[in-house]
């Protein structure tokens, strides 16, 4: 925890230092809801995001069209992506890549086509894109991404997007006036429990002029909750009780059935 | 109904967990067997981690075999002396499973022999009992007597020493090859994730000569204490037992296991074997031709690591 104040309280220095002399414009930014409850009948679910883009005196007047691009982070975690060959007349998993701390959950969010936004160049540089976000890699001895269309990359994303885990929409920020914005953030069933991160970056004529963030947590409540977290801490007194209630449904079952 | 599951992670349909619960219960208690070698495959198409799956399906079997021996006991069909010497061999099984299973994990490939290993034993086991079966009936067509037991006829498992008399069975036998079935059964157990009834099953009318009459209810009181066993064990050192899970499948189980056990006793004994023996090559048949056939999708991802520290 103090590690990670450490490493914010920096961030926000560097951030300010960086974004001081440059900055003309702010966002303003809000998402529906901060916390998402997990219920025993929740079936997915979308956020709105919405804000607007504050232009103060030192705003350029001749300053045209704004862009605006929208990261969705969920909760990291390492994943292995395996690929099957055929060997001895059998499909075996013989190749794999390790991927490191990934986030579970991935949307971006633009309002026109990334190549319309950015330059190559800037796209790369800002991850612009599911094709230029940083997955970080084992690869041999080495922590790297790779190409895009890398085999394991891109069947990597190719899988987390059929399960709506990971996606990428280019139409999907509206400009509701000039300086007000919104996007939904599309939420599946099977969307992983924890924080996430918002991005919100503001571009104008293939440049990065200002971006913040916002996060938001998805949480288990109530049932779900205890049973999740005392299953994690009390492995024992769980497997004890489920045991127990294995035992009980067994044995209510032949009392209810009993014939004679 | 939707229901979130809130070890599994995911949202299913109520009634489709209890449908499936159901239909491997009535299987498991018309056959005398736990299901588990049905039950996880099901589970794993339906979109729970294969380890969630694995985990909660032991305790569904401890529930159903729970309430089959239940109904087994009252009729006197549970022979305890030969439940608990098959329990000794069953304890020191699972231990060398589990074992065995953390090994095969550090080299890898543990998914391929866990495949293989179904694959393997379901053929042989389905083919061997279908086999039998089928001749069985051939010989009750034609009039000749059914019997599994030939009277007079000792093979060398007989002539061991250490011999025992299990009275509600009424044989006279060595415990040797018992434990050994036992250390069989709870080892194929921790291995592959299943309850092995279905091998323990035929095991003991085949090789221990033990009558039809209590061949059921014994391999239930086995499979109960190793499968209660089994999810402590997940529940201790993985923390994926989804109880909700768990209790869902244990209604349909139980439920259909008393039909499935009231249906069961008016097959006769051969087309009984025939029918189980079957219904294993099935599933055997589909873990092979799933290796054999090139997969939809080459690639898989497998989470590995929680949260960052």
């Amino acid at each position: 925890m103090r590690l990670r104040a450490v490493l914010a309280i920096i961030g926000l220095v560097a951030a300010s230092l960086m974004a001081a002399p440059a900055r003309a414009e702010r966002l303003i930014v809000s998402v529906s809801n901060h916390r998402v409850t997990v219920t025993p009948n929740y079936s997915g679910g979308e956020l709105v995001l919405f804000g607007s883009v504050e232009k103060d005196d030192k705003t350029p007047s001749n300053r045209g069209n704004y862009d605006l691009v929208v990261t969705v982070a969920g909760p990291r975690a390492d994943m292995v992506t395996r690929r099957k060959e055929r060997k001895f007349g059998i499909w075996i998993n013989t190749d794999s890549r390790q991927f490191l701390q990934v986030p579970g959950y991935l949307a971006l969010f633009s309002n026109r086509p990334f190549d319309q936004i950015a330059s190559p160049e800037v796209q790369r540089r800002q991850q612009l894109g599911l094709n230029n976000v940083l997955l970080m890699q084992r690869v041999g001895p080495d922590f790297a991404d790779v190409v895009p269309n890398d085999p394991f990359r891109s069947a990597f994303v190719r899988l987390r997007s059929e399960h709506g885990l990971y996606r990428e929409a280019t139409s999907a920020v509206t400009f509701l006036t000039p300086t007000l914005f919104r996007t939904g953030i599309p939420l599946p069933a099977e969307v992983p429990i924890g924080t996430y991160n918002v991005e919100i970056k503001l571009f104008s004529d293939g440049a990065l002029v200002t971006k913040t963030e916002t996060a938001f947590e998805i949480v288990k409540v109530g049932f779900e909750q205890f049973v999740a977290t005392t299953a994690r801490q009390n492995g024992l007194v769980y497997g004890l009780v489920t045991a127990f209630m294995a035992l009980m449904t067994g044995w209510m079952a032949s009392i209810v059935f009993r014939k004679d | 109904m939707q229901l979130y599951l809130p070890i599994a992670d995911i949202p299913v349909n109520v009634f489709l967990i209890l449908a499936m619960g159901a239909a491997v219960g009535f299987v498991s208690g018309m056959f005398g067997i736990g299901g588990g070698f049905l039950m996880t495959p099901l589970l794993i198409f339906v979109g729970i981690a294969p380890a969630v799956a694995v985990a909660s399906v032991a305790s569904h079997i401890a529930a159903s075999s729970f309430s089959g021996a239940i109904s087994y006991w009252r009729r006197r069909a549970i022979d305890p002396l030969l439940a608990a010497v098959l329990l000794v061999g069953g304890t020191i099984g699972t231990a060398l499973g589990v074992w065995t299973f953390t090994f095969l994990r550090s080299l890898g490939q543990l998914d391929l022999m866990i495949a293989l290993s179904y694959v393997i034993l379901l053929t042989t086991v389905g083919g061997l009992m279908f086999w039998e079966g089928l001749r069985a009936m051939l010989r009750s067509r034609r009039g000749g007597p059914v019997t599994l037991r030939k009277p007079g006829s000792h093979g060398w498992i007989h002539g061991l020493p250490l011999k025992l008399r299990f009275k509600r069975s009424k044989i006279y036998l060595s415990v040797i090859p018992v434990v050994v079935v036992g250390l069989v059964i709870g080892f194929i157990g921790a291995v592959m994730g299943i309850g092995g009834g279905f091998i323990l099953v035929p095991l003991m009318i085949y090789v221990l000569r033990v009558p039809t009459s209590t061949v059921i209810g014994t391999s239930m009181v086995l499979t109960l204490v190793t499968m209660v066993f089994a999810t402590m064990l997940h529940a201790v050192t993985n923390h994926l037992v989804d109880a909700v899970l768990a209790l869902i499948l244990m209604i349909g189980g139980v439920t259909g296991a008393q039909f499935g056990a009231r249906a069961g006793q008016k097959i006769r004994g051969e087309h009984l074997r025939l029918l189980l023996g079957l219904l294993v090559l099935a599933v055997g048949v589909r873990f092979a031709v799933e290796l054999v056939i090139r997969p939809q999708d080459l690639f898989s991802i497998r989470e590995t690591g929680g949260a960052p520290p």
